[in-house]
Protein backbone atom coordinates (compact mmCIF):
# COMPACT_ATOMS: atom_id res chain seq x y z
CA UNK A 1 0.00 0.00 0.00
CA UNK A 2 2.89 2.39 0.73
CA UNK A 3 4.10 2.08 -2.86
CA UNK A 4 0.70 3.21 -4.12
CA UNK A 5 0.63 6.29 -1.89
CA UNK A 6 4.19 7.17 -2.77
CA UNK A 7 3.44 6.78 -6.48
CA UNK A 8 0.40 9.04 -6.16
CA UNK A 9 2.23 11.67 -4.10
CA UNK A 10 3.59 13.34 -7.24
CA UNK A 11 1.70 15.73 -9.51
CA UNK A 12 3.43 14.59 -12.70
CA UNK A 13 2.46 11.00 -12.02
CA UNK A 14 -1.11 11.98 -11.27
CA UNK A 15 -1.15 13.84 -14.59
CA UNK A 16 -0.06 10.69 -16.39
CA UNK A 17 -2.84 8.73 -14.71
CA UNK A 18 -5.31 11.47 -15.76
CA UNK A 19 -4.19 11.08 -19.35
CA UNK A 20 -4.68 7.33 -19.26
CA UNK A 21 -8.06 7.79 -17.68
CA UNK A 22 -9.03 10.03 -20.57
CA UNK A 23 -7.48 7.76 -23.16
CA UNK A 24 -6.39 4.31 -22.08
CA UNK A 25 -3.86 2.13 -23.85
CA UNK A 26 -1.31 4.77 -24.94
CA UNK A 27 2.26 4.21 -26.03
CA UNK A 28 5.17 6.05 -24.38
CA UNK A 29 5.31 8.35 -27.42
CA UNK A 30 1.63 9.22 -27.17
CA UNK A 31 1.92 9.93 -23.45
CA UNK A 32 4.88 12.28 -24.02
CA UNK A 33 3.00 14.36 -26.61
CA UNK A 34 2.15 17.84 -25.42
CA UNK A 35 3.53 17.21 -21.95
CA UNK A 36 6.07 19.51 -20.38
CA UNK A 37 8.15 16.51 -19.34
CA UNK A 38 11.13 14.91 -21.00
CA UNK A 39 10.75 11.41 -22.39
CA UNK A 40 13.19 10.29 -19.71
CA UNK A 41 11.08 11.80 -16.96
CA UNK A 42 7.92 10.17 -18.32
CA UNK A 43 9.72 6.82 -18.49
CA UNK A 44 10.87 7.20 -14.91
CA UNK A 45 7.38 8.10 -13.68
CA UNK A 46 5.75 5.26 -15.61
CA UNK A 47 8.24 2.89 -13.98
CA UNK A 48 7.19 4.04 -10.52
CA UNK A 49 3.50 3.76 -11.45
CA UNK A 50 4.03 0.28 -12.87
CA UNK A 51 5.91 -0.87 -9.76
CA UNK A 52 2.95 0.32 -7.67
CA UNK A 53 0.61 -1.62 -9.97
CA UNK A 54 -1.20 1.57 -10.98
CA UNK A 55 -0.22 1.13 -14.61
CA UNK A 56 -0.28 -2.18 -16.48
CA UNK A 57 1.45 -2.67 -19.80
CA UNK A 58 0.73 -4.92 -22.74
CA UNK A 59 2.52 -5.55 -25.97
CA UNK A 60 0.32 -5.25 -29.02
CA UNK A 61 2.43 -6.03 -32.05
CA UNK A 62 5.54 -3.87 -31.86
CA UNK A 63 3.94 -1.39 -29.48
CA UNK A 64 3.94 -1.36 -25.70
CA UNK A 65 0.65 0.05 -24.45
CA UNK A 66 0.07 1.50 -20.99
CA UNK A 67 -3.21 1.02 -19.14
CA UNK A 68 -4.52 2.65 -16.01
CA UNK A 69 -5.04 -0.05 -13.40
CA UNK A 70 -7.50 1.33 -10.85
CA UNK A 71 -7.62 -1.84 -8.75
CA UNK A 72 -5.16 -0.72 -6.02
CA UNK A 73 -7.02 2.59 -5.65
CA UNK A 74 -10.30 0.73 -5.51
CA UNK A 75 -8.90 -1.53 -2.77
CA UNK A 76 -7.87 1.48 -0.71
CA UNK A 77 -11.25 3.16 -1.10
CA UNK A 78 -13.01 -0.10 -0.41
CA UNK A 79 -11.20 -0.59 2.85
CA UNK A 80 -12.66 2.52 4.42
CA UNK A 81 -15.91 3.01 2.58
CA UNK A 82 -18.76 1.04 4.10
CA UNK A 83 -21.20 -0.92 1.98
CA UNK A 84 -23.97 1.62 2.22
CA UNK A 85 -21.91 4.78 2.06
CA UNK A 86 -21.29 4.67 -1.64
CA UNK A 87 -24.62 6.20 -2.61
CA UNK A 88 -24.20 9.13 -0.22
CA UNK A 89 -20.62 9.70 -1.27
CA UNK A 90 -21.57 9.67 -4.94
CA UNK A 91 -24.35 12.20 -4.30
CA UNK A 92 -21.94 14.46 -2.42
CA UNK A 93 -19.33 14.15 -5.15
CA UNK A 94 -21.89 14.97 -7.86
CA UNK A 95 -23.05 18.02 -5.91
CA UNK A 96 -19.48 19.25 -5.49
CA UNK A 97 -18.79 18.81 -9.20
CA UNK A 98 -21.90 20.67 -10.25
CA UNK A 99 -21.18 23.55 -7.86
CA UNK A 100 -17.57 23.84 -8.94
CA UNK A 101 -18.47 23.78 -12.61
CA UNK A 102 -20.43 27.08 -12.42
CA UNK B 1 -4.81 1.76 -29.96
CA UNK B 2 -8.12 1.22 -31.68
CA UNK B 3 -11.14 -0.25 -30.03
CA UNK B 4 -11.88 -0.18 -26.32
CA UNK B 5 -9.89 -1.97 -23.72
CA UNK B 6 -9.04 -2.17 -20.10
CA UNK B 7 -6.37 -4.07 -18.22
CA UNK B 8 -6.76 -4.75 -14.51
CA UNK B 9 -4.11 -6.38 -12.36
CA UNK B 10 -4.44 -7.66 -8.82
CA UNK B 11 -2.09 -9.63 -6.59
CA UNK B 12 -3.61 -12.39 -4.47
CA UNK B 13 -1.88 -14.20 -1.66
CA UNK B 14 -3.01 -17.68 -2.73
CA UNK B 15 -1.62 -20.38 -5.03
CA UNK B 16 -2.34 -20.16 -8.72
CA UNK B 17 -4.49 -23.30 -8.75
CA UNK B 18 -6.73 -21.89 -6.04
CA UNK B 19 -7.19 -18.66 -7.96
CA UNK B 20 -7.98 -20.65 -11.10
CA UNK B 21 -10.53 -22.74 -9.21
CA UNK B 22 -12.19 -19.65 -7.76
CA UNK B 23 -12.38 -18.10 -11.24
CA UNK B 24 -13.90 -21.16 -12.90
CA UNK B 25 -16.12 -22.90 -10.32
CA UNK B 26 -19.74 -21.80 -9.81
CA UNK B 27 -19.74 -22.40 -6.06
CA UNK B 28 -16.98 -19.79 -5.68
CA UNK B 29 -18.19 -17.43 -8.37
CA UNK B 30 -21.54 -17.03 -6.61
CA UNK B 31 -19.80 -15.58 -3.60
CA UNK B 32 -17.70 -12.90 -5.26
CA UNK B 33 -19.41 -12.42 -8.62
CA UNK B 34 -22.54 -10.66 -7.37
CA UNK B 35 -24.30 -13.99 -6.85
CA UNK B 36 -23.88 -14.95 -10.50
CA UNK B 37 -22.14 -17.97 -11.94
CA UNK B 38 -20.72 -19.22 -15.21
CA UNK B 39 -21.29 -22.50 -17.01
CA UNK B 40 -18.52 -23.95 -19.05
CA UNK B 41 -16.17 -26.88 -19.00
CA UNK B 42 -13.38 -24.36 -19.75
CA UNK B 43 -11.95 -26.34 -22.65
CA UNK B 44 -10.93 -24.67 -25.89
CA UNK B 45 -13.93 -24.44 -28.20
CA UNK B 46 -16.49 -25.05 -25.45
CA UNK B 47 -19.42 -22.76 -24.88
CA UNK B 48 -19.40 -20.27 -22.02
CA UNK B 49 -22.43 -18.71 -20.36
CA UNK B 50 -23.00 -16.38 -17.44
CA UNK B 51 -26.14 -16.33 -15.28
CA UNK B 52 -27.25 -13.75 -12.73
CA UNK B 53 -29.84 -14.46 -10.02
CA UNK B 54 -32.51 -11.93 -11.09
CA UNK B 55 -31.98 -12.18 -14.81
CA UNK B 56 -31.03 -15.70 -15.84
CA UNK B 57 -28.69 -15.77 -18.83
CA UNK B 58 -26.87 -12.45 -19.11
CA UNK B 59 -23.75 -13.14 -21.19
CA UNK B 60 -22.57 -15.87 -23.51
CA UNK B 61 -19.71 -16.87 -25.74
CA UNK B 62 -17.00 -19.40 -26.18
CA UNK B 63 -13.66 -20.42 -24.70
CA UNK B 64 -11.09 -19.42 -27.33
CA UNK B 65 -8.00 -20.62 -25.48
CA UNK B 66 -7.57 -22.57 -22.30
CA UNK B 67 -4.38 -23.38 -20.42
CA UNK B 68 -5.27 -24.18 -16.81
CA UNK B 69 -4.23 -22.82 -14.38
CA UNK B 70 -2.38 -20.14 -16.37
CA UNK B 71 -4.54 -18.51 -18.97
CA UNK B 72 -8.00 -18.53 -20.47
CA UNK B 73 -9.43 -16.44 -23.29
CA UNK B 74 -13.19 -15.99 -23.49
CA UNK B 75 -15.21 -14.69 -26.40
CA UNK B 76 -17.88 -12.78 -24.49
CA UNK B 77 -21.04 -10.95 -25.46
CA UNK B 78 -23.77 -9.48 -23.32
CA UNK B 79 -27.16 -11.03 -24.07
CA UNK B 80 -29.24 -9.04 -21.66
CA UNK B 81 -29.04 -5.39 -22.70
CA UNK B 82 -29.80 -4.80 -26.40
CA UNK B 83 -27.37 -1.86 -26.76
CA UNK B 84 -24.56 -3.93 -25.31
CA UNK B 85 -25.47 -7.03 -27.28
CA UNK B 86 -25.31 -4.97 -30.50
CA UNK B 87 -21.68 -4.13 -29.85
CA UNK B 88 -20.85 -7.76 -30.47
CA UNK B 89 -18.29 -10.08 -29.02
CA UNK B 90 -15.48 -8.96 -26.78
CA UNK B 91 -12.34 -10.80 -25.89
CA UNK B 92 -11.56 -11.37 -22.23
CA UNK B 93 -8.13 -12.69 -21.29
CA UNK B 94 -7.46 -13.92 -17.75
CA UNK B 95 -3.82 -14.58 -16.98
CA UNK B 96 -2.34 -16.01 -13.81
CA UNK B 97 1.33 -15.81 -12.91
CA UNK B 98 3.24 -16.60 -9.76
CA UNK B 99 5.39 -13.93 -8.10
CA UNK B 100 6.85 -15.28 -4.89
CA UNK B 101 3.94 -16.29 -2.69
CA UNK B 102 1.54 -14.18 -4.70
CA UNK B 103 -0.54 -14.92 -7.74
CA UNK B 104 -0.71 -12.02 -10.18
CA UNK B 105 -4.08 -12.04 -11.91
CA UNK B 106 -4.40 -9.90 -15.03
CA UNK B 107 -7.78 -9.35 -16.66
CA UNK B 108 -7.85 -7.68 -20.04
CA UNK B 109 -11.10 -7.07 -21.83
CA UNK B 110 -11.15 -5.73 -25.39
CA UNK B 111 -13.77 -4.98 -27.99
CA UNK B 112 -13.34 -3.60 -31.50
CA UNK B 113 -15.77 -0.73 -31.17
CA UNK B 114 -14.33 2.58 -29.94
CA UNK B 115 -15.82 3.97 -26.69
CA UNK B 116 -17.88 0.83 -26.34
CA UNK B 117 -20.60 0.91 -23.72
CA UNK B 118 -19.93 -2.76 -23.11
CA UNK B 119 -16.42 -2.02 -21.89
CA UNK B 120 -17.68 0.80 -19.71
CA UNK B 121 -20.33 -1.46 -18.20
CA UNK B 122 -17.99 -4.37 -17.59
CA UNK B 123 -15.17 -2.22 -16.24
CA UNK B 124 -17.52 -1.03 -13.53
CA UNK B 125 -18.04 -4.52 -12.19
CA UNK B 126 -14.53 -5.93 -12.36
CA UNK B 127 -12.81 -3.92 -9.58
CA UNK B 128 -15.47 -5.03 -7.10
CA UNK B 129 -15.25 -8.62 -8.35
CA UNK B 130 -11.46 -8.68 -8.10
CA UNK B 131 -11.50 -7.13 -4.66
CA UNK B 132 -14.04 -9.62 -3.42
CA UNK B 133 -12.22 -12.55 -5.05
CA UNK B 134 -8.98 -11.44 -3.40
CA UNK B 135 -10.60 -11.18 -0.02
CA UNK B 136 -12.30 -14.57 -0.41
CA UNK B 137 -9.01 -16.29 -1.23
CA UNK B 138 -6.92 -14.47 1.35
CA UNK B 139 -9.28 -14.50 4.30
CA UNK B 140 -11.83 -17.16 3.45
CA UNK B 141 -14.61 -14.58 3.45
CA UNK B 142 -15.70 -12.32 0.61
CA UNK B 143 -15.50 -8.89 2.19
CA UNK B 144 -18.77 -7.30 1.32
CA UNK B 145 -20.14 -10.60 0.03
CA UNK B 146 -21.35 -9.37 -3.32
CA UNK B 147 -24.45 -11.49 -3.58
CA UNK B 148 -26.62 -8.73 -2.20
CA UNK B 149 -25.35 -6.13 -4.66
CA UNK B 150 -26.16 -8.30 -7.67
CA UNK B 151 -29.04 -6.11 -8.76
CA UNK B 152 -27.05 -2.88 -8.65
CA UNK B 153 -24.12 -4.31 -10.51
CA UNK B 154 -26.07 -5.46 -13.49
CA UNK B 155 -28.10 -2.28 -13.58
CA UNK B 156 -24.84 -0.43 -13.86
CA UNK B 157 -25.36 1.70 -10.72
Amino acid sequence: MDAVFRALADDSRRQLLDRLRDKNGQTLGELCEGLDMSRQAVTKHLGILEAANLVATQRRGREKLHFLNPVPIFDIADRWIGKFERGRLRALSDLKKSLEAD
Amino acid sequence: MTGSSFVYVTYIRAPRQKVWDALTRPEFQKIYWFGGHQESDWKTGSSWKMFMPQHGLTDSGEILESDPPNRVVIKWRNEFRPKLKEEGYSRCVMELATEGDLTRLTISHTIEKENAQFIEAVSGGWPRILSSLKSLLETGAAHGDTRTTAQQAHDGT
